[in-house]
């Protein structure tokens, strides 16, 4: 992997010239106390100051609610007008954590798995990541429990980790990260020297995921499930949050009676009415079998089926949950279960 | 064509069947006719069909691929967009995307029996396969069909049920609950598992294909299995809620089984595999 | 501590209730704990920074359905479970409640009756927070409060934490999820979305507690809470305080106000 060093003073040159040649940059900048994701206007709004955004990058590639294809009305007939990709941008997420990063493989193994999805691979083939490693972290954080780490450059195009106060180690991971940092070599400089480990964030192993998923192999009629969700409110907090997390329902959206669009949005296996069928029938009728679904697709089918865990601990199922569902709590608790 | 999984084929009603009270078939045509000729499917899929302006819905694909040019599908008026399909005319264009999921295993049945057991809107899923058989009706042995609805008004397919009661090489068992029948009616009177177990099929050599409402696949399972038919011998279909048909929205998983691709067709030996979660 | 932990293992074993809804110690704030066992009555708190309105266990017919109750309240709660009352929503003997004195003690209430009427005799906790958030919007100009309320609203991305938090949010089908027809567009999006809010706000007319659990629920803070502090205080000026005879939306009086139909 090649390194450079990008001093502080340059990095935002950089993005401004990475701006300048058409691309839009996605990310977090910090308005009334909170740190959110978002298209930005100016470069220099770009918070890198905070543990984690509420919300995780996913909507570049997932937005919350996307047309699929419009409809209209004809004499005789409908016309149907397919998903236009031309107007999608390019785009380079900046500032993103390697937790955030690592996500966009469960997402990928999910819309891309048998079927493609072209508004999911359209959008990705438009990304370019680059993160930036994790200098801190809070009480919810477990990317280290679940084969991630503050430094990790999996999943990203170029990995920034700040050395000191003065500037960013620059790993180019990608031919991406290569096209991002080639065509400005000038701002970058020669890698220092550095113990890549020592400016990472110590992020404690809360428990060992192959235990974990061994134990949920036959865990599913547990009581576990009961207990753990007992003071689940059923809400959509942690799969909207969520980087991997990729359930979405369609919907009409007409406009007026001769034409609209077909859209799909976000949607969570925690909502009661996720799975119920017209007939009042629902396999998932109370929120302990949501919350086992839940845990199960992240940590054994989607392993099983996809190859890739739908977790990737960036605690903010936690941190947004109003009644403290302590992700890493619930499955440490899972790693000691008798079945 | 589209890369979009998402956007629907156009179709065009050139038929449409009044079925039951609240039932109805759509005959569908392809509009493309390129498509027309080349589309196919094997029994068991299933589709999504769309009612634009109101969204899509789920069902199987209920004619037979034996007969090439048109699909069919068969719904019960239920909500918003079985109300909205319910509404067109001949002539209108709706939408389609499939075929998707797994099929019945037709081609492992040669030379076997057929036993079909249905209850009430599940026979159009059976439908498929029942006429899939009879126009390759040199490949099966005996085909015997026990179909039950709640009353005489609500069994479907009322001119086929006649054609294959009319058939020597058919044996078709009819029922309705008991308070459903009609001073006319000539078929039996009680619940399918009942009237399966008087009906008394061999279990030899025979397949059986199980569809309908939870509780008659509940009652039915065990009168299966004191006929001797083993749970590799049994299959059903599960109509679990879906949205993209495609194994990607996340609600049709019975544990890490996708319903939309490793089923809807499922033997019983499978289903038991499965956590209970359907 | 041991007053509430010691009460709650005695009502448990003499099976005077079959759960404790109460508050544990959580990450960063106590978090709800529904106690079935001595075990986990081990694990309750109760405090000042117990402020989660617990009140919306008690209509979770997979919780508590069929069972006897008891419940750690703090003053919304209260309010919210009289509320609960007024709708038929509990019954009495069904549910025992639990509030603090000022001291921080037990103070175990006998009857719904008692319950309602230390409601009505204690005044609700002060929110100057919420009450400078009013005063600050109500000062905006209509087309700046606009501005604000859509910006606010346009992050919303309709998880529904507001609706869950919410003691008086208990339809088992929200108006969000009717597709026939289909009122509100149940996507994320900016108008959409201050559409459910309006919603909500207008189905709490004069039934919500005031508690803030919506605002505390939001996973984006974004301020959802102070529709319907505003929403409380604008029903108290025109109708009146709520009472035990129905909500200004299931009732009609001929006084009743119309300065605000347009």
């Amino acid at each position: 992997m090649e390194q450079k060093y990008i001093p502080k003073s340059s990095l935002k040159a950089w993005l401004a010239k990475v701006k300048d040649g058409g691309k839009q940059i996605y990310a977090p900048v910090t308005e009334g106390g909170k740190t959110s994701f978002r298209r930005v206007k100016s470069v220099d709004d770009i918070s890198m100051e905070h543990v984690q955004t509420a919300q995780s990058a996913k909507g570049v590639a997932f937005p919350r609610t996307e047309k699929l294809f419009s409809y209209a009305m004809q004499p005789g007939g409908v016309a149907l007008q397919d998903y236009d990709s031309a107007n999608i941008p390019h785009t380079v997420v900046f500032g993103l954590h390697p937790c955030d990063a690592a996500a966009f493989k469960p997402l990928s193994g999910i819309f891309g798995w048998d079927t493609g999805d072209k508004p999911f691979g359209e959008r990705m083939q438009r990304v370019t990541l680059v993160s930036l490693s994790c200098s801190k972290c809070d009480e919810l954080c477990f990317c280290t429990s679940v084969d991630g780490s503050p430094g990790s450059a999996v999943g990203s195009d170029i990995l920034l980790t700040a050395v000191g106060s003065e500037g960013y180690l620059v790993e180019i991971v990608t031919d991406r990260g290569r096209a991002l940092t080639e065509p400005h070599a000038a701002l970058f400089e020669a890698a220092p020297d550095v113990n890549k480990e020592e400016l990472l964030a110590h992020v404690p192993v809360r428990f060992s995921v192959g235990a974990v998923e061994r134990s949920l192999a036959g865990a599913f009629e547990s009581d576990v499930w009961k207990q753990q969700s007992a003071r689940c409110l059923g809400c959509g907090a942690c799969a909207f949050v969520c980087p991997a997390c990729a359930c979405f329902d369609i919907q009409e959206n007409p406009k007026g009676s001769a034409s609209g669009d077909r859209i799909r949005c976000w949607d969570s296996c925690g909502f009661s009415l996720f799975t119920l069928h017209t007939s009042g029938h629902n396999p998932r009728s109370v929120q302990s079998q949501r919350w086992r679904q839940r845990l199960l697709h992240k940590f054994s089918y989607m392993p099983r089926r996809l190859s890739v865990r739908g977790c990737t601990g960036c605690g903010r199922c936690s941190r947004a949950c109003p009644v403290d569902m302590n992700l890493w709590e619930h499955l440490s608790e899972l790693e000691n279960l008798k079945n | 064509m589209s890369d979009n999984i998402y956007l629907p084929y156009l179709v065009t009603i050139e038929k449409i069947t009044q079925e039951a009270p609240g039932v109805r078939t759509l005959r569908l045509k392809f509009n493309d006719e390129a498509l027309a000729r080349s589309f196919e499917f094997k029994a068991g899929q299933f589709g999504e069909y769309s009612a634009f302006g109101e969204g899509e819905s789920t069902f199987c694909i209920a004619s037979s691929p034996t007969r090439k040019g048109y699909i069919e599908c068969t719904f019960r008026e239920a909500g918003r967009v079985t109300s909205a399909l319910a509404k067109l005319e001949e002539g209108q264009t709706m939408g389609f995307r499939g075929p998707y999921g797994n099929t019945f295993p037709l081609d492992e049945w040669r030379g076997k029996n057929l036993l079909f057991v249905a209850g009430g809107i599940a026979l159009p899923p059976m439908r498929c396969v029942i006429w899939n058989a009879l126009d390759t009706r040199g490949s099966f042995g005996d085909v015997s069909i026990l179909y039950g609805a709640k009353t005489v008004a609500d069994l479907v397919y009322k001119h086929e049920l006649k054609e294959w009661d009319e058939r020597p090489d058919v044996r078709l068992v009819t029922t309705v609950d008991p308070g459903g029948e009609t001073p006319e009616w000539k078929g039996e009177v009680g619940f399918v598992p009942a009237v399966l177990e008087k009906m008394n099929p061999s279990a030899e050599n025979t397949i059986a294909i199980v569809c309908g409402p939870p509780v008659m696949i509940k009652f039915t399972f065990p009168v299966l299995d004191k006929l001797g038919f083993a749970p590799e011998n049994i299959y059903t279909t599960l109509e679990n809620r879906m949205k993209c048909g495609v194994g990607k929205c996340g609600r049709c998983n019975v544990g890490d089984k996708y319903v939309c691709k490793d089923g809807p067709v499922f033997s019983r030996a499978q289903l038991e595999a499965l956590p209970a979660e359907f | 501590m041991n007053a509430l932990r010691s009460t709650v293992k005695e009502l448990l074993g003499s099976g005077a209730i079959d759960v404790f809804v109460g508050y544990e110690k959580g990450t960063r704030l106590p978090r709800p704990l529904l106690a079935a066992s001595a075990d986990e009555a081990d694990k309750l708190i109760f405090d000042e920074t117990c402020t989660g309105n617990l009140a919306v266990y008690l209509t979770r017919k997979d919780l508590v359905g069929g069972k006897k109750a008891g419940v750690a309240a703090s003053w919304y709660a209260m309010r919210s479970i009289c509320r609960l009352l007024d709708e038929n929503q509990l019954q009495e003997g069904a549910v025992k409640v639990f509030g603090l004195t000022p001291e921080g003690d037990l103070k175990p209430f006998d009857t719904l009756a008692d319950l309602k009427q230390h409601v009505q005799e204690t005044p609700p906790p002060p929110k100057p927070v919420e009450d400078e958030w009013v005063r600050e919007i109500d000062a905006m100009p209509a087309a700046e409060r606009w501005k604000f309320w859509t910006g606010e609203l346009s992050k919303c991305f309709k998880c529904y934490a507001c609706r869950a938090a919410c003691p008086m949010c208990y339809c088992t089908k929200c108006i969000v999820e009717v597709n026939r027809p289909q009122w509100l567009q149940p996507w994320a999006a900016t108008m959409s979305n201050v559409e459910w809010q309006l919603n909500r706000v207008m189905h709490m007319a004069g039934r919500c507690a005031d508690c803030g659990a919506c605002g505390a629920a939001c996973p984006l803070g974004l301020p959802v809470h102070i529709i319907a502090h505003k929403m409380a205080k604008l029903v108290a000026q025109s109708f009146g305080e709520p009472t035990d005879k129905g909500s200004v939306l299931s009732t009609f009086n001929p006084n009743d106000e119309e300065n605000f139909i347009l």
